[in-house]
């Protein structure tokens, strides 16, 4: 097998910031380690303010004070070209973002500029890339969007005359247009209702099966990481804690946290509501010592408060951090 | 509050040197209060004297003193100043207040009276004014006037922030408990809005004096009450810069340009107190 | 948006009407509050200077009590008030007798124009430049002591600026003209020479007036800018690999474009007073000039004439910001 496209190792990021003379850092990203091999789906799970969308700043390196990496390394290994992302010159990294890594962002409602028309995102993103004349680029590009079932009409309109599923589309598209190797995914389904939500991952589906190109895929629904990804990576309080094929995951969970996820999820025939987790999510800022989730966690005992439990491959492909693993009940 | 004033002066330089600039700028108008001359009498001391250790500012050419006139001087304008503030304040904290709180139309009716007085130009009405007042112009009528005119800049800001008060849930709960739309406005947005009344008060004192100034130096204001822009008016009259009497001009010009600043830096550095987001980028650079 | 279109702009005309009815209601009010006779008054102020023919004054009274309003009752004096202000007949001026006070103010009218156009155009695109970068470039050295100079001179109102360009540039190195839009006794004939006259004169106006603007539009560009970077569509531009200069161009400054124009427009207000009181200054030959000559001689048509154009002029001046503005914006709403 080869190598994967993705590894990111030892990964630290944290936000420091010094307000009126108080130093405070919150510790987003701590010790990740993952890799994404070729052609997958690599799912990223977890609740609000796990510190996901701050590791795919860091993979992407999109790295704005006060968010400082402190530690780690996240390498990219192309067909023909290996980038370390924190090792390479602004001119490397201009080289390869849309050519061979795009991203689809959180909240499509604002990611395009809303005083310029839709055409000239693709310009100002892919043309570098496509070359020809104008008059060739747009042609290329008005034939991708037909290839995604949208109108190249939307070329013309503005952010603001387009719904939010149908933006959200012009979004994928031009992350598409480059036929990148790698696309980041944020969240992208997460401000749109159910109904569009469904047209949109079938959509980022049927173009990544088409492309053949690897994908992380970031959200906290896990219905559709059940639906979608290849493979899941759980995320709690900064930390990855669970990691594995995402069928194995949902099937044999080796995370209380993991365990907790799936049986939050609505199933036919449900007939007692639902057990919610006591307590809030882990202040990042001043996090609990030892493993993060043991202020909340039904198989919590005294090493869990001492120690913070090492990543460990409890079958093949499968990772998790937790002392009590064993004791994880499958849904 | 206290708080928050000892940490912007520790922490912020802006604010502290706008706080001991028009500290020393008060110190100098309240000296007024043992001035060993009355402000309108003239003769007092020889004429055209440059400072001295006897004459600190030098004398003018009708006699006085202008160290001690400058203290009657300044004190006059800072008053005129915060006689304007403090009742354009009301008029913007009502007007932008009840526009923010009941939105829809009584907000759009408001709003466009307020864009109105943003857009007139009030320098020919002032000066008009003062052609239809002449000799019956006083300096409280000015400061009246200008008050009627000045309050819509900050009544926009107000009602901003009104705007998203309305929404928030303890007017929502102070609506359903029965409280009176007085009472919700006076007790729950009120002290909302007030930082920003504080730093848009120096902004509209540096703005009524500015304009105070201009008009007194044209002789466009009750002529003999000492304030600093009748000061130069008088100076003018005489023709102190052609005849070289320097200091008439000098000092009085320096003081006023002096409280500008001082204010100013109150009003910048407040202002980036309450904005959260410029405050961040601050604590960085 | 096609729809919205029409309905903005005429919020907009609606708006310009409010201005102007308002402005002159004010005009009229202040005007008849007064508690002195101002007929007799004027009559006594403009005749002081020089002999004038019973005649005249009998035409300057007569048209004095239609202008004051003193004929007829209040709702007639009202009527009457709107009608001079819609024909723009202000009667004849009492210190230029008779020339129409319309004809005087047409004269001043391009001095002011051109001296505003000019100089609030080069502030604004200066401040907003400067400002812009200032933000963007957030730990540029040069660009934050330009930050600071904009920012000292903003607070200083606009006569004390004038005043100090005036000392420096007048007694303590005289190099550039002082006084008058050009130089005295030089024929309107535009040569090089009068061009070149014009354009001297007008510097230290052009200069007071943009060394107090520039800070404000400074200021409030790198505060917008500021936020901005923290935009998705910037994020998203930069993950891109969007050039810099483009982000800057296109979604940054483009983007902060928008408010600074409504600014504009708020502030046109504000910067016609600092013209008018920069010219009188420098003796710049517009409408600031003329306004405070007529108070000093007396001249009641003259100052109303003056107070009432300015007041449409300016409403003008923002209504046809307003006017451009979709261009800016796509998406416009009525407000």
């Amino acid at each position: 097998m080869s190598a994967p496209v993705l590894e990111v190792s030892g990964l630290r990021a944290y936000y420091r910031t010094a307000a009126f003379g108080i130093r405070r850092e919150v510790r987003a990203v701590d010790d990740v380690d993952l890799c994404v091999e070729a052609g997958e789906i690599y799912g990223l799970a977890g609740e609000s303010s796990c510190g996901k969308t701050t590791l795919i700043k860091t993979i992407a390196n999109a790295i704005q004070p006060p968010l400082e990496v402190l530690a780690g390394s996240v390498v990219f290994n192309f067909k023909d070209q290996r980038i370390d992302m924190h090792g390479a010159s602004r001119e490397e990294l201009r080289d390869i973002r849309w050519k061979r890594l795009s991203y689809i962002m959180q909240g499509s409602m604002n990611v395009l500029n809303p005083v310029r028309r839709v055409r000239h995102a693709f310009v100002d993103f892919a043309f570098r890339h496509i070359g020809r004349s104008k008059a060739e680029f747009l042609d290329i590009v008005r034939a991708h969007l037909r290839r995604l079932h949208l109108e190249p009409d939307v070329l013309d309109a503005y952010p603001h005359q387009l719904s939010g599923g149908m933006r959200q589309r012009v979004t994928i598209a031009l992350a598409t247009v480059c036929r990148p190797e790698f696309i980041i995914a944020d969240e992208p389904t997460t401000a749109l209702d159910v109904v569009v939500q469904k047209g949109v991952l079938a959509m980022i589906h049927s173009v990544q099966r088409e492309l053949g190109s690897s994908v992380i895929f970031v959200t906290h629904d896990m219905a559709v990481h059940a639906n979608l990804t290849d493979r899941l990576g759980i995320m709690y309080g900064g930390r990855l804690v669970e990691e594995g094929r995402t069928a194995d995951v949902f099937r044999r969970p080796r995370h209380p946290y993991t365990a907790h996820l799936i049986a939050s999820l609505p199933r036919l025939g449900d007939a007692a509501p639902k057990e919610g987790l006591t307590g809030a999510p882990p202040n990042l800022a001043d996090p609990p010592s030892g493993c993060r989730f043991h202020p909340r966690c039904p198989l919590a005992s005294d090493i869990c408060q001492r120690e913070a439990p090492p990543m460990t491959e409890l079958a093949p492909g499968h990772r998790a951090a937790c002392f009590h693993s064993d004791q994880v009940m499958p849904p | 509050m206290g708080r928050i004033f000892i940490d912007l002066l520790r922490l912020n330089r802006q604010f502290a040197a706008g706080i001991v600039l028009l500290s020393l700028v008060t110190l100098f108008a309240l000296l007024s209060f043992v001035s060993p001359y009355p402000p309108n009498d003239s003769f007092v001391v020889p004429p055209d004297l440059p400072p001295s250790w006897t004459n600190l500012m030098g004398t003018t050419s009708r006699g006085q003193d202008l160290f001690w006139l400058l203290t009657f001087a300044i004190r006059n304008t800072l008053l005129f100043g915060i006689t304007v503030a403090v009742i354009s304040r009301i008029l913007a904290l009502v007007i932008g207040l009840v526009a923010g709180y009941s939105g829809g139309l009584v907000d759009r009716a408001l709003m466009s009276i307020n864009d109105t007085f943003i857009v007139i130009p009030l320098f020919p009405i002032l000066v008009l004014f003062y052609f239809v007042m002449k000799d019956h112009m006083s300096w409280g009528l000015l400061a009246l006037m200008m008050a009627c005119l000045g309050w819509a800049y900050d009544a926009r800001l107000i009602r901003s922030v009104a705007l998203s008060l309305r929404t928030r849930e303890f007017t929502e709960t102070g609506i359903f408990s029965g409280m009176s739309m007085r009472r919700i406005l006076v007790e729950e947005h009120l002290p909302y809005v007030l930082p920003i009344v504080f730093s848009t008060t120096m902004n509209n004192i540096n703005w009524s004096i500015g304009f105070e100034v201009t008009l007194s130096v044209l002789g466009f204001t009750d002529i003999n009450t000492p304030t600093v822009g009748v000061l130069i008016y008088w100076a003018n009259q005489h023709t102190a810069l052609v005849a070289g009497i320097w200091w008439w001009i000098f000092f009085p010009v320096l003081l006023v340009i002096l409280t500008f600043i001082g204010l100013f830096l109150l009003a910048v550095s407040m202002n980036e107190h309450i904005d959260p987001r410029s405050r961040l980028g601050r604590s960085e650079g | 948006m096609i729809s919205g279109y029409p309905l903005y702009l005429l919020g907009r005309l609606g708006q310009f009407a409010l201005v102007v009815f308002i402005g002159i209601n004010i005009a009229f009010i202040v005007t008849h509050a007064t508690p002195i006779d101002p007929v007799e008054q004027s009559i006594a102020a403009a005749t002081q200077f020089g002999s004038t023919s019973p005649e005249a004054i009998a035409l300057m009274r007569q048209s004095l009590r239609e202008l004051y309003g003193l004929e007829g009752d209040l709702a007639e004096q009202y009527v009457a008030f709107w009608r001079r202000v819609a024909v723009g007949d202000f009667g004849p001026s009492l210190s230029a007798f008779p020339t129409p006070v319309s004809v005087l103010i047409g004269r001043a009218l391009p001095w002011t124009v051109s001296l505003l156009v000019v100089s609030t155009l080069l502030t604004w695109a200066l401040g907003n430049l400067l400002g812009g970068l200032a933000g963007y470039y957030a730990k540029n050295r040069t660009l934050r002591l330009a930050g600071l100079l904009a920012m000292a001179f903003h607070p200083i109102p606009y006569y004390i600026v004038a005043f100090l360009l005036l000392i420096v540039f007048g007694y303590l190195w005289p190099v550039l003209p002082i006084s008058g839009g050009y130089k005295m006794n030089m024929t309107r004939d535009w040569s090089w020479e009068f061009i070149g006259s014009l354009l001297s004169h007008a510097i230290l106006p052009v200069c007071s007036l943009a060394l107090v603007g520039l800070g404000g539009w400074f200021m409030g560009m790198r505060s917008l800018v500021s936020n901005i970077v923290t935009e998705d569509y910037v994020t998203y531009a930069e993950l891109g690999g969007v050039k810099r200069g483009r982000i800057l161009g296109s979604y940054v400054m483009r983007n902060a474009l928008v408010p600074q124009v409504t600014g504009l427009a708020m502030s046109l207000g504000a910067i016609f007073n600092g013209a008018i009181i920069t010219e009188q200054v420098f003796g710049y030959p517009g409408v600031g000039t003329l306004l405070v000559s007529a108070v000093h001689v007396g001249d009641y048509s003259l100052v109303l004439g003056i107070t009432t154009v300015s007041i449409v002029a300016v409403s003008l001046a923002v209504l046809l910001i307003d006017l451009l503005y979709p261009l800016l914006d796509p998406r416009v709403k009525v407000r």
